[in-house]
């Protein structure tokens, strides 16, 4: 049997936090953690925001981020345990044995130096490669990654590509070199998901074609499921499960792998429309000042009472533009907006106080949607106060029964946002938004900056209270899994047009025009070779390149 | 036309535009406060019959836009008017103190330049060790102090108690006290000059050293904290060349910015610290002229600071713009 | 991020007020203590100089430029000479030094005082009204500001003091002003920053009026950077008056103030008399300990202001 490449025993990493206004003190975010890596095999590593995951993949590099120490176990590579070894060959060990791709290649690109130069820096200064040779592979890397025009990009500057090009010249970066093992830390996160499995494909055949090993660190069980062999779930710092793909996709034996796969498992029968729409958008074009062309173009949509409009599309579609319009904070240049059966002024200071709220909104970032210098209870209660005239005992019940109907219990009204976690602040959200009673909440990409568990438990929440107040959402998200959950219409926008639009059966089921078909076909499905199909079947190149 | 020799332009042309927008600022407000010139060349006692003919020989009842628009033209022409109180004209006076002060500010800037980047580095080196604590301690005391309370510091210890004569011994060199003035004249030779000023260029090296050096330290460190620096470190590279091949082309434009911003500093502490050192340079000039209500004298002299203020700071925000690769290499 | 804070109960153990102070205070660095500590001893001494100063402010009691007699104390005097009198013995005119101190303190801190207050109310209301109305208001102003600042603020002191009379309200008004300038720049900045921040956009569209908007959600998170840099800006004023003070163009005599106690006694550094330096003494002590507790005052609201806890 040959030796792991990579071998990983009894791992502990600690941590120095700075607590405002108090001392610094060490915490451990790494309790011990054991696996192996053969060569030439990948490793999925994957789990929520703090679960350590990328912190692990340093470590196989004996690299601490920040203030981030590796305290305790052994980390062998090729034989050798790394912590132990000097710095010399520390650095003889990265760029040369192993090496990185990060999340945000826009970042870890300089922007005074040209591609090529950083792309063979590595291999050069390591001594693998003359010059001359290491250019010639990154052109074949670059080739190999389906870069355009692989002979001539290595002299361009890193702003002077795209994003989903950048990440591609990130992965030649780090295969430049000949390394045994990559570690590649959610290379595809930051990009739009049409540019997402493009560069997903890309980056598996790289693998594919080299032989090299890699730690693929992600936190989209679907996407690691296209590329890796073996997955280790991560939780808290610690090892929940481990095993094969097909085994932790298919039958995974923990509890909470088993709500990993089954996440977005949300079943949401489609409502019939009414007759009398609640808001219906005509003909609205717009762009913004001091700009020369239009982000949105004769746009129509309608919605109905008590119902999910979701309005999906990629990054520079429009569909968070259509929102500022709808509330009035970007007047359009043409078109209207009746709402509730009355016409909606363009610029927002003009509306009614009634017009104002019956039509709410929740934003992406909870963080900086809440005053983090108001208690939840104010900022709960502000909108009774101000739209009802609520006062003490009347305000303070109905800020608990708010409080109820999201499902934080006692206690929460003196608390401020700084002491929430991540969902519970969306919930507060939420209910600053019902407080007012609105018969619309526009929800601006309201999941996505939760781990998918989290976001589930908000998607759940939202279709639960629709059924209680009879509330309208118009749902932006750039999420198909989301949209199938909680939709009962769908606009599909690209480049600022509504390209399809209707009920979600219909807009879901072929014949599909060429964009929603590339969009429907992006979204990872959990399921092995997934990735392959959908490359071999699609009708249209990605837009992120 | 490129476009960073767009933005280029752009911004000399604002420069410009600013000088102009300043010289009339400067002009304004002699004009608006309640000074009169006539006044002040004749004191309290004189006649209101003397006073008009005084008003009429200066030109002071004609329009104050038309004044301004002759006085910019001579301001041009390098002819700014007589001064008030001798009837001497001011340029001929200006242009032997400019060179003093250029003379002075010069040295400080060759000291406090390469000084100030060097320790902002082992500054950035030893972050939050020692030595980052200790530069770091003394800046915080120097910017804590006026520039005439380091000048008296400076004297005291220096020229006056003499602490460091035990020190020339240790060189076999018999005890000299520094100069506490700064008096220097054509005759001098370079090295005559260069100990008349020692103190004085000693005070404004320590002044903008603080200010430099804490700025320096800022930049590289915020280049030290980007994510390609951390590339650079996974690549194996040495902290040498990490520093040298990746921080090094993106601190650069930073730290030329802090030089000029601190150089722009740096005139404006000449003016108290020649005073102190009795330096016959622009600043002992206005200040004397504002203490003698010299009017004509203080708008030449103010507008002069304020044109090479403005120039440094324009000069700095060409060289940002310059270095910018975003800006050279557009898309 | 993980939803592991909702196991946390929120009811802690009550505990009595005194325990609360004793723990925030605890909880502060030593160096903002300290800073705090001697900034408080300035600011009373500044209030009570008639009540602690040994001597009347114009009264001379001794010789010119006794010595003094902490110097004595530690030392520093030649062998064999009798102890002096005064604590810091006497100044130029032999005026007690240590009184001229106290008394200079008060008029040094009080202008710098009343002229941050101006700089701060002038500067921060405009600035936030320029963020919050944005237009040509935000534009003219805005404009007028960067051309105050093109200027440094010594030369336009100079300039302006040779055409006006300079009393202590001249003084701080002008200072005042000319300052206000920066604290535009840093409150529009602040404001800005917040004023896109979706909070305040909720605020807008829930149709708040610009009173609760500038007051109740941008005021509230702008206040940690201010007071900070109000911090500075009252250092540099205590710089500004001393200069100018200094120069001769500042406060005028019978009147003490740090500045004037070093030009009146800049003679003696020549003869090996330190009288002058006291200033400096005073001078030092002060800015440092303003800037620790600005520091600190910094660091402890900018974490705080993020707030992804």
């Amino acid at each position: 049997m040959t030796e792991p490449l990579l071998k990983v025993r009894g791992l502990k990493i600690g941590a120095t936090v700075y607590p405002p206004g108090e001392k610094p003190h060490d915490i451990e975010i790494v309790h011990g953690v054991d696996f192996d890596l053969m060569p030439g095999k990948v490793l999925g590593l994957i789990g929520e925001s703090g679960a350590g995951k990328s912190t692990i993949g340093l470590a196989s590099m004996a690299y601490g981020r920040g203030g981030v120490k590796i305290t305790g176990g052994e980390v062998h590579v090729n034989g050798r345990d790394i912590l132990q070894s000097g710095l010399k060959d520390v650095r003889a060990l990265r760029g040369g044995e192993v090496t990185y791709v990060s999340q945000s290649a826009a970042a870890s690109f300089n922007p005074a130096k040209q591609i090529m130069e950083q792309v063979t820096e590595a291999a050069i200064r390591q001594g693998k490669f003359a010059k001359k040779e290491a250019e010639a592979r990154a052109v074949e890397l670059f080739r190999k990654l389906g870069l355009p025009d692989p002979e001539n990009i290595g002299s361009r500057y890193p702003h002077q590509v795209s994003g989903g090009q950048l990440q591609r010249c990130m992965t030649a970066l780090a295969l430049c070199p000949e390394p045994d093992l990559v570690v590649f830390d959610e290379p595809t996160t930051a990009l739009d998901v049409t540019t997402q499995i493009d560069v997903l494909k890309a980056i598996k055949d790289a693998i594919e074609a080299t032989g090299v090993a890699a730690l693929y660190i992600t936190h989209d069980l679907a996407v690691v499921a296209q590329v890796s062999d073996h997955i280790m779930v991560l939780r808290h710092g610690n090892m929940v499960e481990y095993g094969t793909t097909d085994q932790i996709i298919n039958a995974p034996r923990e509890e909470y792998t088993q709500a990993l796969v089954s996440v977005r498992s949300i079943t949401h029968e489609e409502k019939a429309p009414t007759a009398e729409p609640i808001l219906t958008v005509s003909g609205i074009t717009a762009r913004y000042k001091g700009t020369n062309f239009d982000v949105l173009h004769d746009v129509n949509v309608q919605m109905h009472a008590g119902q999910t409009l979701a309005v999906v599309g990629e990054s520079g579609s429009g569909k968070s533009t259509l929102a500022r319009v709808i509330t009035g904070l970007l007047p359009p240049s043409a078109g209207q907006i009746h709402f509730a059966g009355r016409q909606l002024t363009p610029d927002q200071p003009s509306r009614s106080i009634e017009d104002l709220r019956e039509l709410q909104m929740i934003y992406q970032m909870a963080d900086v949607a809440m005053n983090p210098r108001q208690t939840v209870g104010t900022i709960i209660g502000r909108p009774l106060e101000f739209y009802f005239g609520l006062k003490g005992e009347a305000k303070q019940k109905r800020i608990q029964e708010l409080l109820d109907e999201i499902e934080l219990g006692q206690g929460f009204q003196d608390r401020y946002p700084a002491e929430l976690s991540g969902g519970q602040k969306q919930r507060v959200c939420i209910a600053r938004a019902l407080a007012a009673k609105p018969k619309l909440i526009i929800c601006d990409e309201v999941t996505s900056a939760l781990d998918p568990l989290v976001a589930d438990g908000i998607l759940k929440l939202l279709l639960d209270l629709q059924k209680i107040e009879d509330v309208a959402y118009l749902f932006i998200t750039h999420d198909l899994a989301t949209v199938r959950a909680i939709a009962d219409s769908i606009a599909v926008m690209y480049q600022g047009r509504v390209v399809r639009y209707g009920p979600k059966s219909q807009v879901l089921s072929p014949p599909f025009d060429d964009y929603t078909d590339l969009l429907l076909s992006s979204v990872p499905e959990m399921k092995l070779g997934w990735l392959e199909d959908v490359i071999a079947n699609r009708k249209m190149e990605s837009a992120g390149n | 036309m490129h476009p960073i020799l767009k933005l280029v332009a752009q911004r000399l042309a604002l420069g410009i535009l600013l000088l102009l927008a300043a010289s009339a600022l400067i002009f304004g407000l002699t004009e608006i406060l309640p000074g009169d010139a006539a006044q002040a060349v004749l004191g309290q006692s004189a006649t209101p019959e003397s006073l008009a003919n005084l008003r009429e020989e200066m030109g002071l009842n004609r329009p104050a836009l038309t004044r301004y628009f002759e006085w910019l033209g001579g301001f041009v022409t390098f002819d700014l008017g007589n001064a008030l109180t001798n009837r001497l004209p001011i340029a001929d006076q200006i242009s032997a103190r400019m060179s003093n002060t250029l003379f002075l500010a010069f040295w400080a800037a060759i000291i406090s330049v390469p000084l100030a980047i060097t320790l902002g580095l082992i500054a950035v080196r030893y972050q939050n060790r020692w030595p980052d604590k200790l530069i770091s301690g003394v800046t915080l005391a120097s910017i804590s102090l006026p520039e005439f309370m380091i000048s008296y510091i400076l004297i005291f210890f220096f020229a006056v108690q003499s602490l460091t004569w035990g020190i020339w011994g240790w060189f076999g060199m018999s005890p000299v006290a520094f100069p506490s003035f700064a008096s220097i004249s054509q005759t001098m030779t370079l090295g005559e000059k260069l100990w008349a000023i020692s103190l004085p260029v000693a005070v404004l090296t320590l002044v903008v050293l603080a200010h430099m050096m804490r700025m320096t330290r800022a930049a590289i460190l915020n280049v030290m904290q980007s994510a390609y620096i951390e590339t650079a470190e996974l690549k194996g590279l040495s902290t040498f060349a990490v520093i040298y091949r990746h921080a090094f082309p993106n601190a650069i434009a930073p730290i030329v910015n802090v030089v000029m911003i601190n150089l722009a500093y740096l005139v404006v502490g000449v003016v108290v610290v020649e005073v102190v050192f009795a330096y016959p340079g622009m600043g002992q000039y206005l200040v004397d002229a504002v203490v003698k209500r010299d009017v004509p004298v203080v708008l030449a002299c103010g507008v002069i600071f304020a044109a090479v203020y403005i120039i440094l700071n324009m000069t700095a925000d060409v060289v940002s713009i310059l270095a910018n690769p975003r800006l050279r290499h557009p898309k | 991020m993980t939803d592991q804070a909702t196991t946390n109960a929120p009811s802690e153990p009550s505990t009595s007020g005194l325990a609360k102070a004793a723990l925030a205070v605890s909880r502060i660095p030593l160096s903002a203590l300290v800073g705090l500590f001697i900034t408080t001893t300035y600011f009373l001494a500044a209030l009570f100089a008639g009540v602690i100063a040994p001597y009347g402010m114009a009264e001379t009691v001794g010789q010119v430029w006794e010595p003094s007699r902490l110097g004595w104390l530690l030392g520093l005097a030649p062998e064999g000479t009798p102890e002096p009198q005064y604590w810091l013995g006497t100044d130029q005119i032999g005026r007690d030094l240590l009184t001229r101190l106290i008394y200079g303190g008060q008029t040094t801190i009080f202008i710098a005082t009343m002229a941050t207050i101006l700089s701060f109310t002038t500067g921060s209301v405009l600035g936030f009204l320029a963020a919050v109305l944005g237009g040509w208001i935000d534009q003219a102003l805005s404009r007028f500001v960067d051309l105050m600042m093109a200027i440094p603020s010594l030369i336009l002191a100079l300039v302006i003091l040779s055409s006006i009379e300079a009393t202590v309200v001249t003084l701080i008004v002008l200072m005042g002003l000319l300052d206000s300038t920066r604290v535009y720049r840093l409150a529009r900045a602040v404001a800005v920053d917040i004023s896109v921040m979706d909070y305040v956009e909720a605020a807008r569209l829930r149709g708040e009026k610009l009173g609760w908007i500038i007051f109740r959600e941008i005021l509230p998170n702008a206040l940690s950077p201010l007071v900070a840099e109000m911090g500075l800006r009252f250092i540099f004023m205590v710089l500004f008056i001393s200069t100018l003070s200094f120069l001769g163009i500042g406060v005028q005599p019978p009147l003490a103030d740090w500045g004037g106690i070093v030009k009146e006694n800049k003679e003696g550094i020549n003869f090996g008399i330190g009288a002058a330096l006291y200033p400096a003494i005073a001078i030092a002590t002060l800015a440092i300990s303003v800037n620790l507790v600005a520091d600190w005052i910094l660091n402890r609201t900018t974490s705080l202001k993020g707030g992804r806890g």
